[in-house]
């Protein structure tokens, strides 16, 4: 009987630590890198879609319903001030191309809903603003904190590159408007 | 009369001050999005406007489960440090309390076998010989019965 005992929580301990490993190496495989890093070996995966509340109206909006567009995705919060800063170049980029068919998304992240709607209004931010207040699409973007800009082909798939801090540093302000005549054209 | 009065007063408003939550406890139980420690230890700006706004609903008196669910309704359940009582959230409640108790009745089985065989190579001992194998024994019992006989 003891021996019988002692056979079955043997079984059982391996069982356990089987099951351990299988959720080990399943997390593993599964993982999402984020599509930031494939953009960065030169790839171009589609962008993650996601659908979210909108902040500048009522009702939902998701990244899909711009395919066929081309989009400069921008990841923002009211608590940042170097959005709040590349906010006007933004708004005159989305102003400027708007007729050619480019969409400004901008995605609100980890914030509260009242901050975010005064930020937008204080900053004449007049292209579509969605909420992520959860901050859910930050991993699968594989974003390392705000601002952040990506661009979206008409295809939906992500390409040129993913500028991070505010578009209107000199570093990054001639590879913005690189980016937006790459996404346009393609 | 003024002093019954302002007794009466303090007997009134003492529940209602009661019932309003501490913003220090509140700022221990919520977690802040960016930085993932509690709002207490977190300096961040997300941090500091979630803070802000329980201190404003604090002073408005809303209540400790008013506060949570409205920062849970904007940043999700990951926002409180402790899981809710409800649904799937209850594994995270239950599970370590049910990994403590198996330890603790395999521990207590393992002192419980390793007691009894004590007792019993100690019971032997005091006899001055160790227990007989039953193979053995069964085999002595067979040559002394063939004896017998």
């Amino acid at each position: 009987m003891t021996g019988r005992l002692k056979g079955a929580a043997q079984v059982l301990a391996l069982a356990l630590v089987a099951g351990l490993l299988a959720l080990l190496v399943w997390k593993l495989a599964t993982q999402d890198e984020g599509a930031a890093s494939k953009l960065g070996r030169g790839e171009t995966p589609p962008a993650p879609s996601f659908r979210l509340d909108r902040l500048d109206q009522h009702g939902k909006l998701s990244l899909a319903s711009y395919r066929g567009r081309p989009v400069v995705l921008n990841f923002w919060a009211s608590w940042c001030v170097p959005c709040k800063e590349e906010a006007p170049l933004l708004e005159s980029v989305w102003q400027r191309y708007r007729d050619r068919g480019l969409i400004v998304l901008g995605v609100d992240i980890n914030d509260l809903r009242g901050d975010a709607r005064r930020f937008a209004r204080q900053n004449k931010m007049s292209y579509p603003l969605v909420y992520d207040g959860p901050g859910n699409t930050t991993t699968r973007y594989g974003l390392t904190g705000v601002p952040e800009t990506f661009f979206v082909a008409r295809s939906g798939k992500l390409v040129c590159e993913r500028l991070q801090a505010g578009v209107h540093l000199e570093g990054n302000k001639d590879r913005f408007h690189d980016c937006v005549q790459e996404v346009l054209g393609a | 009369m003024r002093l019954l009065l302002a007794v009466m007063a303090a007997l009134v408003l003492a529940p209602v001050a009661a019932a309003c939550p501490s913003a220090a406890d509140l700022e221990g139980e919520l977690i802040c999005p960016t930085c993932k420690t509690t709002l207490d230890q977190s300096d961040a700006p997300a941090a500091r406007r979630i803070k802000s706004l329980i201190r404003q609903r604090v002073a408005e008196c809303a209540s400790e489960q008013e506060i949570k669910d409205e920062l849970v309704a904007q940043f999700g359940p990951a926002v409180l440090a402790a899981p809710p009582r409800q649904g799937f959230h209850w594994l995270a409640w239950i599970l370590p309390l049910a990994g403590l108790l198996g330890a603790a009745l395999v521990i207590s089985l393992l002192v419980w076998r390793w007691s009894r065989a004590r007792t019993a190579e100690a019971a032997a001992e005091s006899n001055g010989r160790l227990p007989l194998d039953p193979e053995l024994e069964r085999r002595l019992d067979q040559e002394l019965a063939r004896f017998d006989g």
